[in-house]
């Protein structure tokens, strides 16, 4: 196991070099909380000139962002869902068949996060335009589902290969049938697989802004109503705001499914 | 009947396979694959100068048009910023990795490994705001600049041509750390896998045969994590390749790939050209990835 090291330790310049690009990584988030205080209306000035709380009320009385927030959350909802039951289908066939072409599935299914999003967004777009669909709620969804898939697929195929197939055949041995094998064997061995990577689509969707600019005609997601500030600020103290809650926001899903991950990798590396 | 059924399906393994690999195979085919292939049928098309409708007959005028002297400056830009940022990435992201990998307790190892992973799912755009907040002409680095009177170094900086620009959040300096935040934690995971299946006895023979610690990393940790940090060059150079939003925010105006393309779609109408624009960075990722898989980094994934 790599975490043993014969008492050694790391030098100087490596711990400082560690924490530098822990830092680097940090630093900035913090910043984004501190400036939802300032009193400073038209700049980013440090040190801040005062102090108020008051932008948080400011920001919850605003229709346009409520807006934005409702609408954000109802197609992450549903691209989650979506990604969830596609993602986890591809999942067990790849882990249970050896078919032609199964290596190409994974290249497929990878190929939205892994070629540039303009790349998705354009081709969603022109798609769109030449069969003449209306840009909707369920476009922007389509789009946000293209993406989402690939991150349930992976954390459930994962699960899957770490998971004994000795349990599936001794349910099957004592008399259940496939469906009972999977409400009881198969659905709870996979239940935290499915936690976080439904989590971790839900934070994706919730931010996504590149692919949603193509697919999403007039309406506005909360990540649009964040960019259309930073191209153009008119409510830079409401934005700093917004800016930290949607931090707040995504938090409590991305730390808890990084938890289940990581967890589960440790139970792995254990005797088992 | 559940009983019957379940028997009939367990005899028939393929219709099985089918029931589970047909809906998202259907969806992506029809969605992704569908609209790849519109998005190149697109780029043969051309749009109707008065009228500005898309005439549908094939014709090469896109792909000519990208070869322009403003065009080609476009895909240079673009091409060298990418690199820039994965080789900058690739020297930050090291130490961390190297660390989290060899040196931290198995303990620490789980929150080093969060650490790293949040930044990475947490909201971009609210990352890329974090920094227009930090560079502003009156933001936090002209304030410690000013704190020891170095003032002077930041203009000296701002005044190169090419890098600078009238403040950090206006220039391609601005945008080059930007990126290097933004697709930092893509670049640290693969490299902290691939040190991870280092075998430890490989060092250990490494040191027994007399090498100092600089050459068993040159010779023996570098070649062999390397595909960890090819995996890692994918994101960063694909993400920066593609990006219009921090070209946007924090750029002048001198256009990179996706602020053209987006451009071309929006304000212009012109699917077709767009379309034409963005088969240069599908070329370039393809040829990437084709190479990276060679050199085995598709394993360190």
């Amino acid at each position: 196991m790599p975490s043993k090291n014969y008492g050694e330790k790391a030098s100087l310049g490596l711990t400082l070099g560690a924490i530098g690009g822990l830092l680097f990584l940090h630093v900035p988030i913090a910043i984004i909380f501190l400036y939802s205080f300032t009193t400073d209306e038209a700049t980013y000035s440090f040190p801040l000139p005062g102090v108020t709380t008051k932008w948080f009320g400011v920001a919850l009385q605003r229709a346009d962002l409520w807006a934005a927030l409702t609408l954000s959350l109802r197609v992450a909802v549903v691209a989650t869902i979506a990604a969830l039951i596609l993602g986890t289908l591809a999942a067990a066939a790849v882990y249970r068949s050896n078919f032609f072409g199964r290596e190409a599935i994974s290249f497929l299914l990878v190929l939205p996060i892994a070629l540039p999003g303009i790349v998705t967004g354009i081709a969603l777009r022109s798609a769109i335009g030449t069969m003449n669909i209306p840009f909707s709620y369920w476009t922007i969804i389509i789009g946000h589902a293209t993406f989402c898939i690939v991150v349930v697929y992976n954390n459930v195929l994962a699960r899957f290969r770490r998971m004994q197939g000795s349990q599936i055949e001794a349910s099957m041995d004592l008399g259940a049938n496939s469906f009972q094998t999977f409400r009881y064997v198969i659905l709870p061995n996979m239940a935290t697989a499915l936690l976080a990577g439904g989590m971790l689509a839900f934070a994706l969707s919730f931010d996504e802004v590149i692919v949603t600019t193509f697919t999403a005609g007039q309406q506005s997601t909360l990540p649009i109503w964040i960019f259309s500030q930073l191209v153009r600020p008119r409510d830079r103290p409401v934005t700093n705001v917004v800016a930290s809650i949607v931090i707040l926001i995504t938090f409590l899903p991305i730390f808890l499914a990084q938890r289940i991950s990581a967890q589960s990798s440790e139970t792995e590396g254990g005797a088992k | 009947m559940l009983n019957r059924l379940s028997t009939y399906l367990y005899q028939r393994p393929k219709l099985v396979l089918g029931l589970l690999l047909g809906p998202p195979l259907i969806y992506f085919l029809v969605v992704y694959i569908g609209s790849l292939l519109a998005l190149l049928v697109n780029s043969f098309f051309r749009l109707e100068e008065f009228t500005g409708l898309v005439v549908r007959e094939f014709t090469l005028e896109q792909y000519a048009k990208l070869f322009t002297s403003t065009n080609l400056g476009i895909f240079g830009r673009t091409a060298g910023m990418a690199i820039a940022v994965t080789i900058a990435d690739g020297i930050i992201a090291f130490p961390l990795a190297y660390y989290i990998a060899r040196f931290a307790s198995p303990r620490m190892k789980t929150y080093l490994y969060i650490a790293v992973t949040i930044p990475l799912w947490s909201s971009y755009l609210v990352r890329v705001y974090a920094w227009k907040l930090i560079l502003a002409k009156e933001g936090i680095v002209s304030w410690f600049f000013n704190l020891f009177g170095l003032q002077f170094v930041l203009d000296g900086i701002l005044s190169i041509p090419g890098i600078g620009g009238s403040s950090l959040s206006l220039s391609p300096i601005g945008m080059f750390i930007t990126f290097c935040y933004i697709w930092l934690p893509y670049m640290i995971v693969p490299i902290q896998t691939a040190l991870e299946r280092v075998p430890k006895s490989l060092l250990e023979a490494s040191s027994d045969l007399g090498a100092n610690a600089a050459q068993t990393f040159r010779n023996v940790i570098l070649p062999l994590s390397f595909p960890g940090v090819v995996a890692g060059s994918i994101f960063t150079f694909s993400l920066t390749l593609g990006d219009f939003i921090i070209p946007q925010v924090l750029g002048n105006s001198r256009f990179f790939i996706g602020q053209a393309v987006y451009s071309y779609q929006g304000t212009a109408g012109n699917i077709p050209l767009a379309a034409a624009f963005t088969m240069g960075p599908i070329v370039i990722m393809i040829a990437y990835l084709l190479i990276a898989r060679k050199m085995g980094a598709f394993d360190a994934l």
